[in-house]
């Protein structure tokens, strides 16, 4: 174990890259959510707010670089295990935001527990996979289904309906990186699709009305568009009339001015775009794909396949994150609730996000160095 | 401390080949992740670029609203500059449609907060053509305050300071000034008020509706930028409104006052006019109404009880009563009858208290008659019978040239809305409007004023102004001039609008007025003589209906007459003219002559223009007096 030595060594030119790109976004996130929060009066501005977060956010990537994944893997089950009991504890005693319960107080702040499961869970099915061959359909995929279900089913109830899909993005990802034989995949896509109509009624009477207006107004969005498909009208309205250069720095009248609500979080995106324009979302895309790509790097140079899995699970995790968060804001998915990640105000979901980009981190070093 | 799981990975040698493999798969995972990276791409470019301009065009519409100021309208005021009508400041709640995004509970809020009906709320949200609705208008301090406190559950409801019109002295000249009301869908689509938007205030009635076009003024406009609960954030553009022009009346209020308190609970009218230029000095109706509130806007429950009174407190009997004039209807026959040297005025009729016409006789008011009296005494004592005769030796077509000369039987085109033109009856007339022949005894009727002849109150004022004047039918008029905003000057009144018209020769129409001045000193009008100045009248009792039998006083009062009282004073060159009608009250002069010359003191002896305010005192001011009784019609 030579530690030190990995302490010592000094980033090389892929480290310098996926760091400027991680810091390239958080930035761009805490202006973006200056710009969309401007003229909310507070003592402490949410921008502020975000950047404390984003300092947290950096101890948690640290922490979670740093200590070798390998002991993360030892102590997954337990680590899950604990988050599940976490959101059973929001279910019983959890505080209430817009009629969805899914947060817990934890002194001043409140901490969202369906956010930070997600690591737990991808550290347990990586751990699961890599610890020996897992063959046949039963242990490939069964297995990992009900391993991932008791998180889902619990994070569906808050309701979280975008954290929940999120959740189960991640098993998919690494059943995709594991491989299937496509007579496994053949056999789950049908008893996914007998089980729908069962399944579907659970899960549709589990969500609350806006979150069924929502997707009703994705799939018609001529319906009512005053009504239901406001947000997704405005939050285009937002995009589109940034046109191709934007309308500058803090020129964002749709957001300013209210039109689009959740401006600051799942809407992030939205107040960007119509600030800086097709350029500006390009780039931003860009700076995202840069990301997913090297963390995939990551994940094809991992010493072991624990390390290939995790690095997969987190790029995973980011692009359905980012995918159907700026997905919803353009109108090409249903409004389904899930932050932008490193853009979107929140503490729970920056921490996770750093955290997870830690374990990536991690992941890369463990290459370069022998843990053994 | 490496742990059990990398030994495991070590001991079956499973990892590498499986590594080796999932690594492989993370280049399909790459260009998986370049594809759906690209698709959002390519959704931007459609956005951002393609569609850019329309999504540009639907963010601008989104946060401009262009708001109406509506202009404060103009001032009215009477001859004397006394303020009548003005505009005070009102705070008036409106929601913006387009903002609603929950009706329901929009509604439920308003209902809560501000007590507004939950039906009425629902129809006005509905209103779906329109993008701006008002809610309530005149809120009080406390309400305003509720509404912006609540802000944030109220979106799209917004609170605006604008004008609410007032009349500062109460439900006085009621009819004259009028009321202002919200231009109607209808109204909006015409020719007439052209250039007005929705919610634009207009005239209703009276002054306020007639001069409409100078009192209105110009609406502003201001463009703001919202947020989305529609509140105003900042201002990018107004045109501020341009006040209306001012309105001063020929009215003089006090005299007004004087007028309708005169009046008081009883229906009637009374008219004042100055004889030398047509201007109305007062021009009373009772009952009244409350013009604040009608310009508040009635309820419609309110509106009912308004329309269903049996007062009819909304008509103006001024110009819109039609009444039968009765013997005041004397002043035209005399007229005819000196225009036309039917009769000689000095010629002795013998009057036994009837009149035999075919098998029919036509009593006089008199059991016992008057005994032999030439024009003079018949006017003074009201003969009938003398005017029978009269009327028969005339003809019913000499009797409606005469009538029309004097102005009756069309409007008098007083600047006021819907006044009536009366009747002047004629066989042609009757042909027409009933398809009847004219038969003589109807000409006897008309003779004293009854029958189908019928008169306004402002066109019997106008008969006496024309007869004190020597001879002049004037346009009455209620407007002296506007004053223009602008350059800030009067537009005077033209008094030449009156039109001169040759009654009869001078020393016909001396005769009439002295006759006129003698019913006051020693006739049937002596309750109007005054001590401060010579009033020249004449007394009238309208019949309701053809009972003289009956005794008036047992009869109910929907069927007792009418009583009338022209009068014009000083006798020299008179200064006011008035007519005064009182509804179901008997003889004219009982009850209307006091009240005419209540009228006729209060103006002489405070005039409000300049000239002469010396009364005159007149030869037949110093006539012996003599008793008898006092009234009749």
């Amino acid at each position: 174990m030579d530690e030190p030595w990995t302490r010592s060594r000094r980033p090389d030119g892929f480290e310098w890259g996926l760091g400027g790109v991680i810091c390239a976004l958080v930035s761009i996130g805490v202006l973006t959510i200056a710009s969309g929060t401007a003229g909310e009066a507070g003592p402490f501005p949410i921008y502020a707010k975000q950047a404390v977060w984003v300092g947290v956010g950096s101890l948690a990537f640290l922490a979670m670089s740093m200590i070798d994944y390998h002991k993360f893997a030892v102590a997954s089950y337990v680590l899950y295990g604990g988050g599940l009991l976490l959101l059973v504890v929001v279910m019983v005693d959890g505080k209430s935001t817009r009629g969805a319960q899914r947060w817990i107080a934890l002194g001043p702040v409140a901490v969202q527990p369906s956010e930070f499961v997600k690591i737990p869970l991808l550290l347990v099915l990586a751990t699961y996979y890599a610890a020996q061959p897992r063959h046949g359909w039963w242990y490939r995929v069964i297995v990992p289904v009900l391993i991932t279900l008791p998180g889902f089913f619990l994070i569906l109830k808050q309701p979280d309906l975008g954290n929940s899909l999120s959740f189960l993005a991640i098993y998919v990802t690494l059943l995709l990186a594991v491989g299937v034989k496509s007579k496994t995949l053949g056999l789950v896509c049908l008893s996914a699709l007998m089980l729908f109509p069962f399944v579907w009624g659970e899960v549709w009477g589990s969500l609350h009305d806006y979150q069924k207006e929502r997707i009703i107004s994705f799939v018609d969005p001529g319906y009512d568009p005053e009504g239901k498909g406001y947000q997704g009208l405005q939050s285009r309205i937002a995009v589109g009339s940034g046109e191709l250069l934007g309308k500058g720095f803090h020129g964002n009248t749709q957001t300013q001015f209210k039109f689009l609500p959740d401006s600051h979080t799942d809407f992030i995106f939205a107040v960007y775009a119509e600030e800086w324009g097709f350029v500006g979302t390009v780039l931003l895309l860009g700076l995202f794909l840069a990301l997913l790509l090297l963390g995939l790097d990551v994940a094809a140079n991992a010493k072991d396949l624990l390390g290939t899995l995790l690095a997969v699970g987190v790029v995973g995790m980011m692009t359905f994150n980012v995918v159907v968060n700026v997905g919803m804001t353009i109108g090409l998915a249903p409004i389904v609730g899930i932050p932008l990640p490193l853009l979107s105000y929140g503490g729970s979901t920056t921490i996770m996000t750093m955290a997870a980009l830690g374990l990536l981190w991690n992941v890369r070093k463990g290459r370069l160095t022998s843990w053994s | 401390m490496v742990g059990p799981v990398h030994g495991i990975m070590t001991d079956t040698g499973f990892p590498a080949r499986e590594l080796g493999e999932v690594q492989r798969r993370v280049g399909f995972l790459k260009i998986g992740v370049v594809i759906v990276v690209g698709l959002l791409v390519l959704r931007l470019w459609q956005l951002q670029v393609r569609d850019g301009p329309h999504y540009q065009d639907l963010s601008q519409h989104n946060r401009t609203r262009s708001i109406v100021l509506h202009p404060a309208r103009g001032l009215i005021y009477d001859r004397r500059g006394l303020l009548l009508a003005n505009s005070v400041p009102s705070f008036n709640v409106y929601v913006e449609l387009s903002d609603v995004r929950n009706t329901e509970r929009l509604v439920q809020k308003l209902e809560e907060l501000l007590a507004l009906d939950a039906r009425e709320l629902n129809e006005t949200m509905l209103t779906r053509d329109r993008t701006r609705v008002k809610l309530k208008a005149g809120l009080s301090l406390k309400e305003a305050a509720i509404v912006e406190s609540h802000r944030l559950d109220l979106p799209g409801v917004v609170v605006h300071p604008e004008y609410q019109r007032n009349y500062p002295q109460g439900s006085y000249a009621a009819h004259v000034i009028g009321y202002v009301g919200e231009i109607s869908e209808d109204q909006l689509g015409q020719e007439k008020f052209h250039g007005l938007v929705q919610g634009s205030i207009i005239g209703r009635y009276g002054v306020e509706r007639v001069y409409d076009r100078a009192l209105r003024g110009k609406a502003g406009r201001k463009l703001i930028e919202v947020d989305a609960l529609g509140h105003e954030k900042r201002t990018i553009f107004v045109e501020n409104p341009q006040a209306g022009n001012d309105v001063y009346l020929t009215l003089d209020f006090r005299l007004q006052q004087v007028a309708e308190d005169a009046l008081g609970e009883e229906a009637g009218a009374i008219v004042a006019l100055d004889p030398q230029t047509g201007e109305t000095l007062a021009l009373a109706s009772r009952p009244g109404f409350d013009l604040n509130a009608l310009s508040r806007g009635l309820t419609v429950e309110e509106w009912n009880v308004m329309l269903q009174d049996p007062g009819r407190p909304l008509t103006n009997r001024a110009i819109q009563g039609q009444y039968p004039p009765g013997s005041v209807f004397k002043i035209i026959m005399a007229g005819a009858m000196l225009g036309t040297r039917a009769m000689d005025p000095a010629e002795r009729i013998r009057c036994g208290g009837g009149f035999r016409f075919g098998r029919r006789t036509f009593r006089d008011w008199k059991a016992g008659g008057h005994g032999n009296v030439d024009l003079h005494a018949a006017m003074m004592q009201s003969c009938d019978v003398y005017f029978y005769r009269l009327g028969h030796r005339l003809g019913i077509e000499t009797i409606a040239t005469h009538a029309k000369r004097f102005g009756l039987g069309r409007r008098t085109g007083v600047d006021l809305p819907a006044e009536a033109a009366g009747i002047v009856p004629s066989p042609e007339w009757k042909q027409q409007t009933r398809g009847e022949a004219w038969y003589p005894g109807e000409t006897i009727s008309v003779s004293i004023g009854q029958g189908f002849v019928t008169v306004t109150p402002l066109q019997m004022a106008n008969v006496m102004a024309a007869v004190g004047n020597n001879g002049t039918v004037y346009t009455p008029h209620v407007v002296r001039g506007v004053r223009q905003r602008e350059p800030g000057v009067i537009q005077e009144w033209n008094p030449s609008r009156g039109h001169a018209v040759q009654l009869v020769q001078p020393q016909g129409l001396h005769r009439i007025r002295t006759a006129l001045a003698a019913v006051v000193a020693e006739g049937t009008g002596r309750r109007a003589r005054s001590s401060v100045v010579g009033v020249a009248g004449k007394t009238g009792t309208a019949q309701v209906v053809a009972l003289r039998e009956e005794s008036e006083d047992d009869a109910p009062k929907k069927f007792r007459d009418h009583a009338w009282f022209v009068a014009y004073a000083p006798l020299a060159r008179p200064r006011i003219a008035v007519a005064v009608l009182v509804e179901h009250m008997g003889q004219g002069g009982v009850v209307a002559a006091p009240l005419a010359k209540a009228l006729i003191e209060a103006y002489l002896s405070d005039p409000p223009d300049v000239e002469s305010t010396t009364p005159a005192s007149s030869a037949l001011h110093s006539r012996a007096r003599q008793e008898g009784e006092a009234g009749h019609g």
